[in-house]
């Protein structure tokens, strides 16, 4: 592995996305930047920014009104980057599926790597999906 | 004695950034250490530099690049300075230009964040330069002359006789490593200005240009501290790393204040402190 390669997987910055969720995963991704479970010491930082971001973490199902901005978020994300759903609604559309005004899934607008179901999903299986994410990262 | 000098030179400026990162890294686990968690390991920074190396480089405008460029040369220009123990005034000037260059970068693309934080840069270099020029102007009163390598000469410290201007450029520190209660242009570690300051536009590697920068100022900003302790260096260097640790206390118990907040206390407390230890300066020794 080379030495961007591993610093790659050692420096991941996460872009945190809400679509339309019912805020329950969001508690969770926050849940993750707390003493208890310090992301960073993996090297994890909630940038904020997609221009600064490698990690794409969406919650809640696509609705017609984020789809674009969704979309939007991804492009200005510079390669090399992968997207992780956090939650079902992000997977599938969950409680939300046949809502009018609903697309479904993540993946119905955006590729998504990583799917990490739960309802809310715990933190820890959070951290475990973004290293799934970066497993994938290692090899682009 | 040319080529030993230029070897000196070239060795600071390839382990400059060696110690800045680390100073980084250190920055980033003390801080998680202070809020109770475990933080990410020493040499984080250096992971974060390779990694946005390797990113894509997306172009918002090209001028925004000549000024992130310009940002790092004149960073290392003013350390050169620092190291060669050339004028003093010259390398506040130089820092300037390398501040200046920082905000035209905000300015040169569209984005409205970036603009805020180009404003907002812009303020802080309002609220530093003129104490570091009254600095400057203090040093010349003490030694008559502007030269570092004149300081070095001086047996006794500067401190004893410049200590409200050493208070005024702790301050200066906060400003300049953008640090709360004045990350105001753009932050460090998770916290967000508005999106990310002045910073937001940049991405890939030009960010890491960014950060080299940093490491550099980091570094610069130390070194004028220590030129507060030169006999011996080890002193000052001691007391510029006691600075730093400061810094991060008072980063981890503060908030982040409002621009006009800090050009008022900056304004107040550093130029009258700084005015006064001129004055005294020139009372004690009389004007020649
Ligand atoms: S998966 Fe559950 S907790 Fe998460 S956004 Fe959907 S409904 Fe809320």
């Amino acid at each position: 592995m080379g030495l961007i390669q591993r610093s790659r997987v050692k420096s991941p910055w996460i872009l945190h996305f809400d679509n339309s969720s019912c805020n329950g995963c969001d508690i969770e991704i926050l849940a993750c930047l707390t003493p208890l479970y310090d992301v960073e010491r993996f090297g994890m930082v909630n940038m904020g920014n997609p221009k600064h971001a490698d990690i794409l973490l969406i919650t809640g199902p696509v609705n017609m009104r984020t789809a674009r901005v969704l979309k939007n978020l991804y492009e200005q994300v510079p390669d090399p980057k992968v997207v992780v759903c956090v939650g079902t609604c992000a997977s599938t559309g969950g409680v939300f599926h046949n809502c009018y005004n609903v697309l479904g899934g993540v993946d119905k607008v955006i590729p998504v790597d990583v799917y990490v179901p739960g309802c809310s999903v715990r933190p820890e299986a959070i951290i475990d999906g973004v290293l799934m994410a970066l497993q994938k990262l290692a090899k682009l | 004695m040319m080529i030993k000098q230029f070897l000196f030179v070239l060795f600071i400026l390839v382990g400059a950034p060696i110690v800045g990162g680390l100073l980084f890294g250190i920055d980033r686990r003390i801080t998680a250490r202070m809020q109770g968690r475990y933080g990410p390991p020493f040499i984080q920074p250096f992971y974060d530099f390779f990694k946005l190396l390797g990113k894509e480089q997306i172009a918002v405008s090209r001028l925004q690049f000549v000024w992130i460029y310009g940002y790092l040369v004149f960073m290392i220009a003013s350390l050169v300075f620092l190291v060669m123990k050339s004028d003093f005034l010259l390398l506040v000037f130089l820092l300037g230009f390398a501040g200046v260059c920082l905000v035209l970068g905000g300015f040169s693309t569209k984005s409205p964040y970036a603009h805020f934080g180009a404003n907002r840069e812009l303020m802080q270099i309002l609220a530093y330069e003129p104490v570091l020029l009254l600095l400057a102007i203090a040093i010349y009163a003490q030694n008559g002359s502007f030269l570092i390598s004149d300081i070095f000469r001086q047996d006794k410290p500067l401190l004893f006789t410049l200590w409200p201007l050493f208070l005024a450029v702790l301050y200066v520190l906060t400003i300049k490593m953008r640090k709360s209660p004045f990350d105001i242009s753009t932050c460090h570690h998770g916290h967000q200005e508005i999106v990310k300051g002045v910073t937001t536009e940049y991405s890939g590697p030009y960010f890491a240009i960014y950060h080299l920068a940093e490491w550099y100022e980091i570094i610069l900003l130390l070194g004028i501290i220590s030129l507060f302790w030169t006999n011996p260096l080890w002193v000052g260097i001691l007391i510029a790393l006691a600075a730093f640790l400061l810094e991060l206390f008072i980063d981890n118990i503060t908030a982040r204040m409002t621009v006009g907040w800090m050009i008022r206390l900056s304004w107040s407390v550093g130029l009258i402190l700084g005015i006064i230890n001129i004055a005294y300066i020139y009372y004690t020794k009389g004007v020649s």
